[in-house]
């Protein structure tokens, strides 16, 4: 029992690491049409940055800031100098985002190299809580929460500001979007430095369950397709339930069929795309 | 083809003595070049293989994929370790490796092709993704990340009484001649047949298509698993060549190569990814022999391809020629 729901804890603060990550890549696809294939360096180099940051300050809360601004920062240059210029070019995007996710990996093993890092936990979550029986990592805990404030707080922004109903509006029609006056160009910039910064964060975040180290671009973008594959891309909603549900297996996948754990992620996947190819909240 | 070549070269005799002369260059190849270069050559015939294959889905089909590596590992392996494991000839190992790349194109094939677009770009890579993940894990079987080094090469005399074994460069390079060029004739006659013309319909308007009563899921699922098939023709020759096999073979990254080789060259054009992939072989070559900066000068290709050379080299060349012809 006990087995039970500590794994099951474990895979839902690795979901919400996933959701913040897939939140991103669905929101500026949902606006923009752009599959950002960067989104694993923005969640890499968050994470780098944030460690740097923390050996010098010794502050969780500072490294969190500093990384995910910063590559708030670097997202909003890409998207203004480089991806604005193909808009709607589905393959020259591709091409250029996964240009900057080998130019970007290979820089952060230029500045940090190659070993693994560990970001330490923030001072007021090392301890192991005791629920019940059994002691669970505080830390986790706190990312789940976290998580789902960052949930509500977008879901917030979406439905409940006026930023939130000029995106509406830009996502079902942009051109009227545009003659009503709304400025989608400053939105797409805004949207997509959000979205960097999402995943910076996630990349923070995770440093001390999961750590910082090369191939986590990759690794975490295959996991962020996964969960947009599943939930649908542009829902804020399926990232969060998408999330959730590949954390979960891919936990369990990988307690269970140590080998093959990418396999658990992938009979779900196939399963959503047999009933419903466009994910379970995405739009036809 | 021959019949098609020689309309073509009557038409206009350039073609013919570009096309003799490019004969009989490759043909002389392994006697004008250093063994270090030589396999240089069979790198390039072998990825131009893959990136024309790719280009039968993206350029012909209009089907965007950034998995086609996972056909080209799939095959590799399967050759790989029948070849290590079984000591396997070549007559099998080959077929073994090109049936299971069909297969698994087949059952991908069935769950990518219910979409579109981004997300066909994104469910090809996840699959692909998945098949390097189980090449990474499955230690038992591949090796994990240390692969499968020493695959020998064939032994053609073995099995056929001829008096070469391929483990010589010259009869090797000869061997990938030979089957990169039956995979290009290939291919040159799928696309020039009525079945290619039908993909091209597709691509460029499905309801149309649909309308005029092709079964268009039919059309892009057999030219899904064909690309398959010939990029797991090339997994197979590399394999051989290599003598090593690894989860790289089947990475994002070389799915995503294969897929700046194909936009660098020219996608619908058979010729321009084949020259993309040449290029970007002979590049990561002499680069990585003076930096160990590659992956950056790589990613630094894939932003200048995208932002300025979209339509490829051959369109850069089409629309210099457009421009010269206008007075």
């Amino acid at each position: 029992m006990t087995f039970w729901l500590v794994q099951t804890l474990n895979g839902i603060s690795f979901g919400m690491l996933l959701f913040l990550l897939a939140a991103g890549l669905s929101l500026i696809y949902g606006l923009m049409k752009v599959l950002n294939l960067a989104h694993g360096s923005f969640y890499l180099l968050g994470g780098y940055i944030g460690l740097a940051v923390i050996h010098v300050t010794g502050s969780f809360v500072l490294a969190a800031l500093a990384g995910s601004l910063t590559i708030a920062v670097i997202g909003s240059l890409v998207e203004r100098f480089f991806l604005r210029r193909l808009y709607l070019q589905e393959l020259p995007q591709a091409l250029l985002t996964f240009g900057f996710l080998f130019i970007f990996s290979d820089l952060a093993t230029v500045i940090w190299g190659r070993n693994p890092e560990t970001i330490p936990k923030p001072s007021m979550f090392r301890e192991s809580l005791q629920l019940g029986a059994f002691y669970y990592p505080s830390y986790r805990l706190f990312i789940i929460a976290f998580g789902l404030v960052v949930a509500g707080f977008l879901w917030w922004l979406q439905e409940g500001t006026r930023v939130g109903a000029m995106l509406r509006a830009s996502v079902d029609d942009e051109e009227t979007a545009r003659a009503l006056g709304i400025n989608v160009s400053v939105l797409f910039t805004l949207v997509f430095a959000l979205g960097a910064f999402l995943a910076a964060l996630g990349g923070v975040m995770g440093g001390p369950i999961v750590g910082v180290y090369p191939g986590a671009d990759f690794e975490v973008l295959l996991l962020g397709f996964v969960v947009v594959i599943v939930g649908g891309l542009g829902s804020l909603k399926g990232a969060l339930v998408g999330g959730l549900v590949v954390g979960l297996l891919d936990n369990f996948g990988k307690v269970f069929f140590p080998e093959l754990a990418l396999f658990t992620i992938f009979a779900p996947m196939a399963l959503i795309l047999a009933v419903r190819p466009a994910g379970l909240f995405g739009r036809e | 083809m021959s019949a098609f070549l020689l309309k073509r070269a009557s038409t206009w005799p350039p073609l013919a003595a570009a096309a003799l002369i490019g004969i009989l260059v490759l043909l002389a190849l392994p006697y004008l070049l250093s063994p270090y270069h030589l396999g240089l050559a069979v790198q390039m015939m072998i990825f131009a293989l893959f990136a024309m294959s790719l280009d039968l889905l993206i350029g012909y089909g209009g089907m965007p994929s950034l998995g086609h590596a996972a056909y080209f590992g799939i095959a590799g392996y399967t050759t790989g370790l029948l070849a290590l494991r079984l000591s396997l000839s070549v007559w099998l190992a080959i077929p073994a490796g090109l049936l299971l790349a069909a297969l698994t194109a087949a059952l991908f094939g069935l769950l990518a092709l219910r979409t579109r677009g981004s997300y066909f770009l994104m469910i090809t890579l996840a699959l692909g993704q998945v098949v390097w993940g189980i090449a990474f894990g499955w230690r038992s079987l591949t090796g994990g990340d240390d692969g499968l080094p020493d695959v020998p090469r064939p032994d053609l005399g073995l099995h056929l009484g001829l008096p070469w074994s391929l483990t010589d460069n010259t009869p090797f390079y000869y061997f990938v001649l030979f089957s990169v060029a039956v995979g290009t004739f290939l291919l040159i006659r799928i696309v020039t047949s009525p079945f290619g013309y039908a993909l091209r319909g597709i691509r460029e308007s499905e309801t149309r298509m649909l309308a005029l009563g092709y079964n268009v899921w039919r059309y892009r699922f057999v030219a899904f698993v064909l690309a398959a098939t010939f990029a797991g023709l090339a997994g197979c020759l590399y394999v051989y060549y290599d003598r090593f096999v690894s989860p790289d073979y089947l990475h994002v990254a070389r799915s995503a190569e294969v897929l700046l080789m194909v936009i660098l060259g020219g996608s619908g054009t058979l010729i321009g990814p084949a020259i993309g992939a040449a290029l970007i072989v002979f590049l990561e070559n002499v680069i990585s022999a003076y930096t160990e900066r590659w992956l950056l000068l790589l990613g630094l290709i894939y932003v200048v391809v995208a932002l300025f050379a979209p339509t490829g080299l051959i369109g850069l060349v089409r629309e210099f020629r457009l421009r010269r012809a206008e007075p």
